[in-house]
């Protein structure tokens, strides 16, 4: 597909509102809002089972009664206007748009973060297919030979039921949030895992390897589940910023770690900041098994998202690192839960978070010993940076122990950039920016060496340009 | 007597003025109108709201002369004091008020009925005109259309008082409801301390306590508040306390807390002048059933000052506490320190602890954090005393108190600090295994 055979005389793009307008009769089109018919007609056109479309209508049922969690969230969330969504878009119906039509911060983002030509444009919206298929089919190849399954949400229902269907929609129960209903009933795209017992992959697997033209949708569904003794990393997201017409991306993440497996999930999210990111992630840890979210949100206008890890079995471990960074206009509210239910289970929550300008980040926690258990513990941290005086930060967290022998302990902090470092940096030549930025680096960077490598180049290279101009 | 909550006896209102009627009248419709608290209010959040009953409980008539005679002679935990007012049953006991020296310098303690008929410009000022905004507004307007009982202390300026007033609060008759009142007004460099103490006559009478304290602690004023709340296990209480600390106050808030079925209590904290520095102690022994839920707010909206929370919670049996405290720094409260920490000492596995330790910050420049802990005793320290052939039970018990002793220690007089050593030490000795 090249830039001219997406330029369409009928489609008037309006980047300002993030309101695309799309020509009529397209072949598969659900229209505009949601209802019975919408689900009805997704369903059909991914040819589903009829179990798939009972769990979808069921969803949908539980969605429209689900109030909106205004008691407590952020009240941004009633701007939502569902009716004026569309909830589908098949192959050949993504927003197309061409490259005049990216904003230009966008595309300086690009241009300063050495992001490949090719992949530009895909991050832009512009080109839906990303050219991999070359390194993506020899990966496919080796995973193969594993007997590793890495396939689409609908592929994986349809050809894999034995091994995805007991799983999907357990760990995160359609009825969770009123945003894991919405998923449940219009899902499409993501990535379903297997790996097989003992299998320790390697390398990470990346949603970045099997883009297709509905992968990176709206409200796609992932599952994995890693067998026995197996490993896996998986890396979704990208560090530049992911250009989105769309204003409401809410995807349900289900991970599942069968005895003494362990696995890794890293995002990197940076939406455009028009985006409402509302996404239900959580993972469930069999005995000896780990779980670990690596969380990086610096896009969006409003996230809320909440790792979580159910501590099942004896010994198991869950961890959820974090960072946030919230610019003009963002607002940043994660955190973090672990329900521990077995004896000998441990957890680690350590969230760093930034303001910056009139951003505000939130930290909401919920860690959970509920029962008679033995040996227990905890660990959270939260630590907060505010830049300008205008920067705020929240946190929230809740901590229910009982049992023997459990240990929780929570500290959380709140402090700006001291006027000293900047004093003894610009003594030696740096200007305040760069100090700055140097000090927010630093304030982050035990954190970041838990990301693979690229990641934490990049992300340094972000965070001093979302610190430009907010000094001074 | 056949009254309850909803249908009161008309009594109070006979004589008194009419901005009083009005706060009365205005308390009655917001108890009547607001709804019962649920479970779904985050301000709730973790109470077994559904165990919450004020049903059957109505303000009690006097006890007889034998009785509060009695009771006037059990309230003996302070000795040395500037003034002392003990109730039962919302009824006057005893009377002690203040030396003619502080009179001619123009202190007043007198009771609340009393300093609403001298004093009414003052008492028009400052009376009810503070609520907590934790999630009992409902019942602060119960408190105010029945509160009778209570003490009124204004310190003038720069008059320094170093012994403490004390006042007692006993329940006496079954189901019997009582409005605690605490107000201290304190001009510019004024000092005082008061000690408020709540305490059951018998180990069965069951009663409702709706009690409020406002401080307003004016420029460089300080004052220490300890509160001893020792209620019998067959009581439902609400303490709703506020302080508004202005510049340069120094003003500490203590509480021990070891009796009632049920306790909620709220403590708001507003700083409204830069130097103010606001300390707030409590010291929680929970037992058999019993649930403690204790939501604190502290309000930074002038910079440069400081606020510090301690809260420790021992927790036995299958008895529940729940901590929520906050912290806002409002914008432009730059220079702010603000601390707060939940300290949970879980001694048997059926025990429950909540911690909700919450930060809203909005300003840059600033000083805050928050911890909150939970856990058992320590293993280590308990194999090193026993080591030492100190018996497990004796080890237990020296840390227990050793935990406790935090906040203990800043009782500032040693009469009190034993009082209340011996009171923890009555309450759970026995439970120690």
């Amino acid at each position: 597909m090249s830039d001219t055979d997406i330029q369409d005389e009928a489609i008037n793009v309006d980047t300002e509102k993030g309101n695309f307008k799309y020509p009529e009769n397209y072949e598969f089109d659900a229209g505009v809002g949601l209802n019975e018919d919408t689900v009805k007609y997704i369903s059909k056109v991914k040819k589903e089972a009829p179990w798939i479309l009972d769990f979808r209508l069921k969803a949908l049922e539980i969605f429209s009664k689900k109030p909106m969690p205004t008691k407590w969230a952020d009240q941004d969330l009633d701007n939502i206007k569902f009716d004026e969504i569309r909830y589908y878009l098949s192959k050949g119906q993504q927003p197309a748009r061409s490259w005049d039509d990216v904003p230009d911060d966008v595309k300086e983002t690009f241009e300063r973060l050495g992001i490949p030509e090719q992949e530009r444009k895909f991050l832009a919206g512009v080109e839906a297919q990303f050219d991999s298929e070359a390194s993506y089919s020899r990966m496919k190849e080796d995973l193969e030979k594993e007997g590793v399954i890495f396939v689409g949400s609908s592929e994986g229902l349809e050809k894999y039921p034995e091994i995805f269907k007991p799983y999907f929609g357990k760990v995160i129960p359609t009825s969770d949030n009123k945003f894991s209903a919405l998923n449940s009933a219009t899902f499409s795209g993501g990535s379903f895992i297997y790996v097989p017992k003992g299998v320790k992959l390697k390398q990470p697997l990346q949603a970045y390897f099997r883009i297709n033209a509905e992968n990176f949708g709206q409200f796609e569904r992932t599952l994995i589940i890693a067998d026995e003794d197996s490993e896996i990393t998986y890396m979704e997201g990208c560090t530049a910023p992911k250009f989105e017409t769309a204003t409401l991306h809410s995807a349900v993440v289900e991970l599942v770690a069968l005895k003494n497996a362990k696995i890794q999930y890293i995002t990197v999210q940076n939406w455009s900041s028009n985006v409402f990111n509302l996404v239900t992630k959580r993972g469930m840890a069999d005995e000896g098994a780990e779980v670990k979210w690596i969380d990086c949100n610096i896009g969006s206008r409003l996230t809320m998202k909440y790792p979580g890890v159910v501590l099942k079995g004896k010994g198991a471990r869950g961890e959820v690192l974090s960072i946030a960074l919230a610019n003009d206009g963002q607002h940043q509210d994660t955190g973090a839960k672990m329900m521990h239910l077995a004896d000998n289970t441990t957890s680690n929550i350590i969230s760093k978070s930034i303001s910056i300008g009139e951003g505000r980040s939130t930290y909401r926690g919920q860690v959970h010993m509920p029962k008679h258990l033995k040996n227990c513990k905890n660990n959270t941290e939260c630590d907060a940076l505010l830049i300008n005086t205008n920067s705020r930060t929240d946190t929230y967290p809740a901590i229910t122990t009982r049992g023997e022998n459990n240990t929780v302990q929570h500290e959380a902090s709140v402090s700006k950039v001291s006027a000293e470092q900047i004093f003894y940096m610009m003594q030696r030549g740096l200007s305040e920016g760069e100090a700055m930025s140097l000090a927010v680096n630093g304030f982050v960077n035990e954190l970041m060496k838990a990301f693979p490598m690229e990641y934490s180049v990049e992300l340094k290279r972000l965070i001093d340009m979302e610190m430009e101009g907010s000094v001074g | 007597m056949n009254t309850t909550l909803e249908t009161p006896t008309d009594t109070l209102s006979a004589n008194e003025p009419e901005w009083l009627s009005t706060l009365r009248n205005e308390g009655k419709a917001q108890f009547d109108i607001l709804p019962a608290p649920t479970a779904r209010d985050e301000r709730w959040r973790f109470a077994s709201v559904g165990k919450l009953s004020i049903a059957g409980f109505a303000p009690a008539s006097a006890p007889t002369a034998d009785k509060l005679a009695e009771l006037v002679k059990r309230s003996n935990l302070v000795s040395e004091r500037a003034g002392q007012l003990v109730y039962a049953d919302d009824t006057q006991a005893q009377f002690e008020g203040i030396s003619e020296a502080l009179a001619a310098k123009g202190v007043i303690y007198l009771p609340v009925l009393e300093a609403i008929e001298q004093h009414p410009e003052l008492m028009q000022k400052y009376f009810l005109q503070e609520s907590t905004e934790l999630g009992s507004e409902k019942y602060f307007g119960l408190h105010a259309q029945l509160v009778k009982a209570g003490s009124i202390l204004y310190v003038p300026k720069g008059v320094e008082i170093e012994q403490p007033f004390v006042n007692y609060y006993w329940t006496s008759s079954e189901k019997a409801a009582v409005f605690p009142h605490t107000l201290i007004i304190a001009e510019e460099n004024a000092k005082a301390s008061v000690v408020d103490i709540f305490f059951s006559e018998t180990e069965d009478n069951q009663a409702l306590n709706v009690s409020v304290s406002n401080i307003h602690a004016a420029s460089g004023a300080n004052i220490f508040r300890k509160v001893v709340q020792d209620w019998n296990e067959k009581t439902v209480s609400f303490q709703l306390d506020t302080t508004v600390a202005d510049r340069d106050t120094l003003v500490k808030n203590l509480a021990v807390n070891i009796g009632a079925e049920r306790a909620r209590f709220e403590n708001q904290t507003r700083i409204e002048g830069p130097g103010a520095d606001v300390k707030m102690y409590s010291l929680t022994v929970a037992e058999e059933s019993q649930e403690f839920d204790q939501r604190t707010f502290q309000t930074h909206n002038a910079g440069n000052a400081v606020s510090d929370l301690l809260y420790k919670n021992a927790l036995l049996d299958k008895a529940r506490t729940i901590f929520s405290g906050l912290i806002k720094v409002a914008e432009g409260a730059q220079q702010t320190d603000a601390y707060q920490t939940n300290r949970n000492l879980l001694l048997d596995p059926t025990a429950e602890a909540n911690a909700l330790p919450g930060l809203e910050i909005l300003a840059n420049d600033v000083k805050c954090s928050h911890g909150a802990t939970t856990g058992n005793v320590d293993a280590e320290e308990l194999f090193y005393m026993m080591q030492r052939g100190i018996a497990k039970r004796d080890a237990m018990k020296l840390m227990v108190f050793g935990f406790f002793e935090e906040v203990i220690e800043k009782v500032d007089s040693d009469e009190l600090a034993d009082n209340l050593r011996e009171l923890i030490r009555k309450k759970f000795e026995s439970k120690i295994h």
